[in-house]
């Protein structure tokens, strides 16, 4: 008996493999079908159109010279790149704020999952007291505006020297990133089963070792999941971002994109923003292309199959 | 059940344990004010490297600016801190910085209606009398940075309103002269809009959506209808006939169809779009955009087809807002007198000329506009200059905040018709004697 | 592979951990060993995992908001002095600044704010649990280009709320694309009816891409034996959908509610960007502390964010209680002991023998 058995047994029972579900899920009766998959196909597309549409406006309006950014037509008459010199024009350190707002939201999300996959364990696998209070405790810091936090933590923060350092955005954002780790990682790894890790434990594996290779390969979709959530949210906080640092060399996207400043004093920069927001939008979704596989393909992977 | 019950009753005894804490421990809240220690009134002092905290000057003036004074300090290095374009953020920044007394803003770049709340709450120092040339400069600049007899500001650049008007429809239909009045205007929309090429154009446009643009627009409604917004001792008067005479402009600009449907939603940019696209005949608005509507690269399908001159009032030319910035110092530096010696140098006029080259801001001097080498280059000083010794400032008062809310709020419910002007005003005038107690 | 011999220490520790059931959790599965002795390593081990994320949270929000209770409880005075300097005097209002936000002007002003929120978070919450399950089937089915779509439904959530914000109001212009397409004359960013619908459908645009991922992590963990079982007993789409797929992902889908309500009752970026602020059509409770605090006036501003803070917390016990949100893990094995009749059940209680057997032979070796 091996890890690697226990694995395969985990994957026959506990957890499918995206091709099973997905061939369960396409296996109508096929007089059905093609009727079906006409109205299937029909919706697929409308999610389409909803999700993209407001997008392509954004990038149609970013391809727009600033004289002619509010034109209707679908495409921009004429090109221009201009929106996107300007946003890496010098003055604006953009490249920069990438780098600092990938930092940022890197670390958090890494620090949320830590916190999160040991609260999670702890809360789904261990018997203690008080269980409940610190679950509410830990959801009840997702319930104050965040707008109200601003004051007090830039008095904090100022009396402890962390104006225009990437600490001062990283634990604020935790507080949201780790609550929702946390109860997100919980609800996963309770509905995963306890008995394979049993197996592994009588097995003689330690609990260490069990949860390491049995637990966190099953709720890989959780983990994943929760790391895209979060790393998300991080990348697009603004007002913590915005109080906290006033250094050109450490602020983030969303902050620069707020000092962006039109021609003149009434002229919303709007052609240089959308930009900037297809800019800073393109790199998630090419890291979710790249998570997504990991979500469906990490039970396999797991699995050593 | 029992278990659900359990886990409801836990996370309610979690929320009353954590609210129950709270108010146990207000005695380390620490937000109380401490009463400060007088502040020895204008004891500039103090060298060092200081911050110039501004929302960014998108032309490069300013930053110019700075790195002279950085080339001939190297002791008292001057910093850019960039605020965000938007002037509520910008305002909540340096509220925020001012309240927990950071010693990071040293010098403030100030939009002229929140010089009163932040002298009135002292996060500005009054300057000394001589610290800026103020005979040289608009005297309504100069007006707008003094906060109860005392100059707490440098005035750095201003902003008046401009009529922007379609001469090419104007002499098709035979008008020798811009309107001067709201009844010339209407007078000349008539004829205009019968006009074959005027077909589907609207007669004018101010900005209406509830926003600091409104506040300006209702200002110069009433003031051009010979009222005021407030009194000279700060308290307001919207109660009366000139008022309602004024905001009467804008409702029955509504109601007659004067002004097209949709102008509630109108910003500057959405104004200055319809009549870049040939929707209008007349639009109140800044001067910032004159480049944009000259524009000759196909953009703007009025270049070389308008012209500018004062905004309309009852009897004759109207009363402009005035708008702009002036810096101020923080009482919070360490920094003082480099503080003040760079503002007196920023605001200099040799500097204002300077920035003239990159920057289309208009000066606070009057006699740069007269320079026939800028005028060719911003044709609409000369305009500008009338209609900046005419300005009256917007409301001077403490809470700005709640005032500009005010009067947004009761003149956006008129011209919507929510309510009738005298409902409108008399509400107004309630709130805003309410404020100004 | 890795650990072939068993070590004796966990052999012991698991042994002494076979205790019977104690008769207090009749929900467990007759398949399952007991783990409900409280040991006091457990506890230890328990606070040393949960300490650190604990110490992150007290440091970020209970500092705020214990200065948020005790500034809710002051007014500044805010009059002048003779040199027309704000004289600030902060004194000790008790719940004055609470009572106030009932009464009066303010009175009306905060009940319109709180209907707005209640309004908003019902809509779009409720409209994007359906987009966002929509979503996840999708996303759960095979066709070709799936990756695409998954990326393309994450995108709306990728972008910064500030910039959606920004892109929706240009879409909703009175001459912009949206009335442009309707070829109608709809005055989206002014006061009124249109507005509210603005915000719902930019928000739930922005944030139903959660739902949906959240949603299809949970699919993902439903095991294809249940799907086959039911396709042999002859369930359809339906069916299968009604009585596999939702009951699974039912923990999942509620925590993913649980927050995105946690979150929409917060509303405040996207009706200030997109319609403007003092817009009373949207304003939202986080709206109206901000611009309370906005006009200096410290206490009232926090009172209003404790108010939301309690109101948060009473729609979150609510939720929980009457939907049943699973917090403690109190119900964790209901679900799967309910499928135990199935064959997916049956497939792992022969694992778990045969892993038995194993272990009972390598115990005999």
């Amino acid at each position: 008996m091996t890890i690697s058995d226990l694995r395969n047994a985990a994957a026959d029972s506990g957890a499918p493999s995206a091709p099973t579900a997905a061939a369960a899920a396409a296996g109508q009766p096929k007089a059905k079908r093609t009727w079906r998959s006409y109205s299937v196909y029909a919706g697929l597309a409308l999610i389409f159109a909803y999700c993209l549409a407001p997008f392509y406006w954004m990038i149609v309006s970013s391809l727009r010279r600033t004289a002619d950014i509010f034109d209707n037509t679908l495409l921009p008459a004429p090109f221009s790149l201009e929106n996107y010199v300007k946003v890496f024009d010098g003055s604006t350190m953009f490249g920069q704020a990438l780098l600092n707002s990938l930092i940022v939201a890197g670390t958090t999300t890494v620090f949320a999952l830590v916190l999160g996959v040991f609260a999670a364990y702890a809360i789904s696998r261990l018997n203690f007291r008080f269980k409940s209070v610190i679950l509410g405790v830990i959801i009840a810091t997702s319930m104050f505006p965040g707008i109200s936090v601003v004051v007090p933590l830039l008095r904090l923060f100022t009396d402890i020297g962390w104006i225009n350092t990437y600490q001062a955005m990283i634990v604020p954002n935790l507080s949201f990133a780790i609550p929702l780790a946390v109860w997100n990682l919980t609800t996963f790894m309770k509905q995963l089963p306890f008995d394979l890790e049993e197996a592994a434990m009588i097995d003689g594996c330690t609990k260490w070792q069990a949860f390491r290779k049995v637990l966190l390969p099953l709720a890989a979709p959780g983990v994943f999941t929760t790391a895209i959530l979060t790393f998300i949210h991080s990348w697009n906080e603004f007002i913590i971002a915005l109080s906290m640092i006033n250094n050109p060399a450490v602020q983030t996207a969303t902050v620069a994109i707020s000092k962006f400043t039109g021609a003149t004093e009434f002229q919303a920069p709007f052609g240089e923003q959308m930009a900037a927001g297809v800019i800073v939008t393109v790199p998630l979704v090419i890291m979710v292309l790249v998570f997504q596989r990991r979500i469906v393909e990490g039970l396999t992977a797991g699995a050593g199959k | 059940m029992r278990q659900r019950r359990h886990t409801w009753q836990t996370l309610f005894t979690t929320t009353a344990l954590v609210t129950a804490a709270a108010v146990g421990l207000t005695a380390c809240g620490g937000t109380a004010t401490e009463p400060k220690a007088a502040q020895s009134a204008a004891a500039f002092e103090g060298k060092g490297p200081i911050n110039y905290v501004s929302n960014r000057d998108a032309s490069g003036a300013a930053n110019k600016t700075i790195e002279e004074w950085n080339a001939a300090h190297p002791e008292e290095k001057v910093t850019f801190i960039e605020l965000p374009d938007s002037a509520d953020q910008q305002r909540q920044q340096l509220i925020q910085n001012a309240q927990i007394k950071s010693d990071t803003f040293s010098v403030l770049n100030l939009d002229v209606v929140w010089t009163s709340e932040f002298a009135a709450n002292k996060w500005i120092m009054p300057l000394p009398k001589d610290a800026v040339p103020t005979d040289k400069m608009i005297p309504a600049t100069v007006n707008a940075a003094t906060y109860r007899d005392s100059l707490v500001g440098a005035p750095y650049y201003t902003d008046g309103a401009l009529f922007y008007f379609r001469s090419d429809l104007l002499t098709a239909a035979g008008i020798a002269a811009p309107p001067k009045t709201w009844d010339e205007m209407k007078a000349a929309c008539t004829k205009i809009l019968a006009l074959p090429e005027a077909a589907g154009m609207s007669c004018y446009t101010g900005q209406f959506d509830k926003n600091e643009a409104l506040t300006v627009n209702f200002s110069e409604a009433v003031a051009s209808a010979g009222g005021t917004v407030v009194d000279a001792e700060g308290k307001p008067t919207v109660n009366t006939a000139e008022a309602k005479k004024g905001l009467n402009l804008l409702v029955d600009g509504f109601k007659d169809g004067l002004f097209p449907s949709d102008a509630i939603t109108y910003l500057e940019e959405q104004g200055r779009r319809a009549f870049q696209d040939g929707k209008l005949v007349f639009m109140r608005n800044w001067p910032f955009l004159h480049a944009s509507l000259s524009a000759t690269d196909g953009s703007s399908k009025v270049a070389g087809k308008f012209d500018i001159t004062s905004i309309p009032g009852t009897d004759g030319p109207g009363v402009s807002t005035l708008g702009g910035r002036s810096l101020a110092v923080s009482p919070f530096t360490p920094n003082k007198a480099t503080a003040l010696e760079f503002v007196k140098f920023f605001t200099s006029e040799e500097q204002a000329q300077k920035r003239l080259a990159l920057s289309s801001r208009a000066p606070v001097y009057a006699s740069l506009f007269a320079d026939p080498a800028v005028v060719a280059k911003r044709p609409f000083f000369p305009t500008l200059l009338t209609s900046l010794n005419n300005a009256q400032p917007r409301p001077k008062v403490v809470q700005y905040g709640a005032t500009t809310k005010a009067i947004q709020e009761e003149a956006y419910a008129a011209i919507t018709g929510a309510k009738d002007t005298d409902t409108a005003l008399n509400d107004m005038q309630a709130k805003l004697t309410e404020l100004s107690k | 592979m890795t650990s072939t011999v068993p070590s004796p220490g966990a052999q012991t520790g698991t042994l002494q951990r076979t205790t019977p059931p104690r008769p207090a959790t009749p929900r467990q599965s007759t398949t399952r060993r007991k783990r409900g002795n409280r040991s006091p390593g457990e506890g230890r081990m328990a606070a040393m995992l949960l300490s650190p994320t604990i110490l992150v949270l007290a440091l970020v929000i209970m500092y705020p908001l214990l200065s948020a209770v005790h500034q809710s409880l002051f007014r500044a005075e805010s009059g002048l002095d003779a040199d027309g300097f704000v004289s600030e005097v902060e004194s000790f209002v008790g719940l004055a600044n609470y009572a106030d936000l009932f009464v009066g002007e303010s009175g009306r002003r905060f009940l319109n704010a709180f209907a707005n929120t209640t309004f908003f978070t019902v809509t779009t919450v409720f409209l994007e649990t359906v987009l966002g399950l929509c979503m996840a089937l999708a996303m759960n089915r095979a066709f070709r280009g799936r990756s695409f779509l998954r990326a393309s439904i994450l995108v709306p959530w990728a972008v910064p709320t500030a910039v959606s914000g920004l892109l929706w109001r240009w879409i909703f212009q009175s001459d912009g694309i949206a009335n442009n397409l309707l070829g109608s004359e709809v005055l989206w960013t002014a006061e009124g009816n249109a507005s509210k619908l603005a915000v719902i459908i930019a928000e739930v645009w922005k944030t139903a891409p959660f739902i949906g991922l959240l949603v299809l992590a949970g699919m993902q963990i439903i095991p294809a034996e249940v799907y086959e079982a039911a396709k042999i007993d002859g369930a359809g789409w339906w069916r299968q959908l009604g009585s596999i797929t939702l009951p699974l992902v039912k923990p999942t889908l509620l925590v993913a509610v649980l927050f995105r309500m946690l979150d929409a009752l917060r509303m405040f970026d996207l009706p200030f960007v997109l319609v403007g602020p003092g817009k009373e059509s949207v304003e939202t409770l986080s709206m109206l502390a901000w611009d309370e605090s906005n006009q200096l006036r410290y206490g009232s501003a926090s009172a209003f964010a404790v108010v939301l803070f309690l109101y948060v917390a009473v729609v979150a016990i609510v939720f929980v209680k009457v939907l049943g949100a699973d917090v403690t893990g109190a119900k964790e094995l209901k679900l799967m002991s309910k499928k135990s009749r199935t064959k997916a059940t049956r497939t792992r209680d022969i694992a778990d023998r045969e892993i038995a057997e194993q272990k009972k032979a390598e115990a005999t070796r």
